[in-house]
């Protein structure tokens, strides 16, 4: 099967707006995995927000300094006069961050905590739930990774839609300032920006963010030491977890914003049923 | 035709409405899962099983990273409980330890107790090794002791010894029945892993009180919970169910992992 291919004749052809027709460009596997992997990351994020708690302070090299400062990160709470206090420090810059980071909750009911209840899974601090939750869709991730790349590799969706041509990229210009204007071409294919971005996400923000987790297992540790050597340590290695986990949340943010603006009943419906409805002059599918 | 109740793009704002409503409301929604007797909760930390056979596959006899002694940067945190108050350990510590015995006994042919001069004058392994917390933090400190491994030859295991469970003399709390002393255990592979010491000294120095005075066990590859303190007694078993709450340790009685490798 292949996406882009099969065209169905638009319902609405004989409506006064005009509109192309619909192609299939998702396929189910890409569908699929795409939803399985919402959910991994929602949950992956909150649970990993609980596990963060139980030390909110992030630090750079092979251990936390207590004797010495590798601190990059931190998110405490200090005592005012006027009460708690929350304050987090990034790169040695503090900010007053109350009631949202290191001190959160009602004023008659102050939590000390680093991200606040609503961001967490479970709610109240509870460690080993907390990592419970982030290996099980640590492992479902991993697994429907597996599944999306070998799937991708077999029906074409990597090589035919996700790597970006030469053509691509001396268009990446004329894209960035559609992009900027919110001027959306609907065709079968991806263009050079979702390339690219969905490109990052699935080759260095995904394997990264495994890899540093793994980096953190004191087993895995011993099996593949280079882990360690890699990313430049165990505390180094929290780190970078938590940046991609931030570089996700980032994505995630943006792709809900370019699903709105692209039309998001078309956008849902590609990812749902497979189905994509086309810019008019683009029947065709891919404009290239 | 009838107008369809619910039309395709109702259906989609009303999921949306929905989805984020969830989020909206916190994460309170998932709290069942904390619940450490929820079918949910069983079935969600069955990934845990697939952690340790995975883990075992890959890690085989493969040592913990050990560090130059310039990585000795601070002393070792302490963690947990630190001044074990319960009378037994009081007098110990009282006497400098001079009346320590270590026993061990349990599906063992010859149960036996060590002083701890005997454990001081059997082979010793000292290696420089990254201490990991569950909570996040690192740090790095070098440990001398016995390993358990030798310990264990001596007494020489019986067949249907599958794990060694370590009872300590502190407690973190009490629960109806008394307080609530810490123990620990772990499978035979890690038991008999060259780094599982039985560890006397720290950094060059006597083991302090705080780090699990007299004697503390390393296990390298897992995190720092599995590394037990104040050792009282070793024994060798076969299930952990008339131990504890019966799930293997202190902390895994109250929802940890019993393989803590990640």
């Amino acid at each position: 099967m292949h996406q882009g291919d099969k065209i169905a004749p638009s319902k609405r052809d004989s409506q006064p707006r005009v509109s192309g027709a619909l192609v299939y460009r998702q396929s189910l596997w890409t569908r699929a995995t795409h939803w399985i992997w919402a959910i991994c990351l929602f949950f992956l994020l909150l649970s990993g927000l609980q596990i963060f708690n139980a030390r909110p302070n992030l630090y750079i090299g092979k251990q936390s300094g207590f004797a010495f400062d590798n601190s990059v990160l931190s998110m405490t709470a200090v005592n005012t006069p006027g009460g708690r206090r929350g304050v987090t420090t990034i790169l040695g810059h503090e900010f007053d961050t109350t009631g949202v980071f290191g001190v959160s909750g009602t004023a008659e009911k102050p939590q000390v905590r680093g991200f606040p209840a609503a961001l967490t899974i479970p709610s109240y601090r509870d460690l080993a739930t907390g990592r419970v939750i982030h290996f099980f869709f640590a492992w479902l991730l991993v697994v429907t990774l597996f599944v999306w790349f070998t799937a991708s590799l077999v029906n074409g969706h990597l090589c035919r839609d996700l790597r970006p041509t030469r053509g691509d990229l001396a268009r990446l210009p004329q894209d960035i300032a559609d992009h900027a204007r919110f001027r959306f071409h609907h065709t079968g294919r991806y263009n050079v920006l979702q390339k690219l971005s969905y490109g990052i996400v699935f080759f260095v923000l995904f394997p990264v963010i495994v890899l540093t987790g793994l980096t953190m297992s004191p087993g895995l540790d011993a099996a593949w030491p280079w882990l360690l050597d890699l990313f430049g340590g165990r505390q180094t290695a929290r780190t970078i977890h938590f940046v991609v986990m931030t570089l996700l949340v980032l994505f995630f943010l943006v792709h809900i914003t370019m699903v709105l603006a692209a039309g998001p009943i078309n956008e849902l419906r590609s990812m749902v049923t497979g189905w994509y409805r086309t810019d008019p002059e683009s029947n065709d599918g891919p404009a290239q | 035709m009838n107008k369809p109740i619910l039309t395709r793009r109702q259906l989609i704002r009303l999921g949306a409405l929905g989805a984020s409503s969830v989020v909206l409301s916190g994460c309170d929604a998932f709290d069942l899962l904390g619940n450490r007797s929820s079918s949910v909760r069983d079935i969600v930390a069955k990934a845990n099983d697939v952690t340790y056979y995975v883990q075992r596959f890959l890690i085989g006899d493969a040592l913990a990273r050990e560090y130059p002694e310039s990585e000795i940067r601070q002393p070792q945190k302490p963690n947990g409980s630190t001044n074990p108050q319960t009378p037994e350990y009081l007098a110990l510590k009282a006497a400098d330890f001079s009346d320590y015995r270590l026993s061990v006994s349990g599906l063992v042919e010859t149960p036996k107790s060590y002083s701890l001069s005997e454990l001081r004058n059997m082979p010793s392994r000292t290696q420089i090794t990254r201490h990991d917390c569950v909570e996040g933090w690192s740090c790095i400190a070098k440990w001398t002791g016995t390993p358990l491994s030798v310990v264990l030859d001596e007494v020489k295991l019986r067949p249907s010894a599958r794990y060694i469970v370590f009872h300590c003399y502190d407690s973190l709390g009490s629960g109806r029945a008394g307080p609530a002393f810490y123990y620990e255990s772990c499978d035979l592979a890690d038991a008999r892993h060259p780094q599982t010491i039985l560890a006397y000294g720290l950094n060059d120095q006597v083991l302090p009180v705080s780090n699990g005075a007299p004697i503390r066990v390393r296990i390298e590859r897992q995190l720092g919970y599995k590394q037990p303190k104040y050792i009282r007694a070793i024994e060798a078993v076969s299930t952990f169910e008339d131990i504890g709450r019966g799930r293997g340790g202190y902390w895994e009685d109250r929802g940890y992992e019993w393989y803590a490798g990640i």
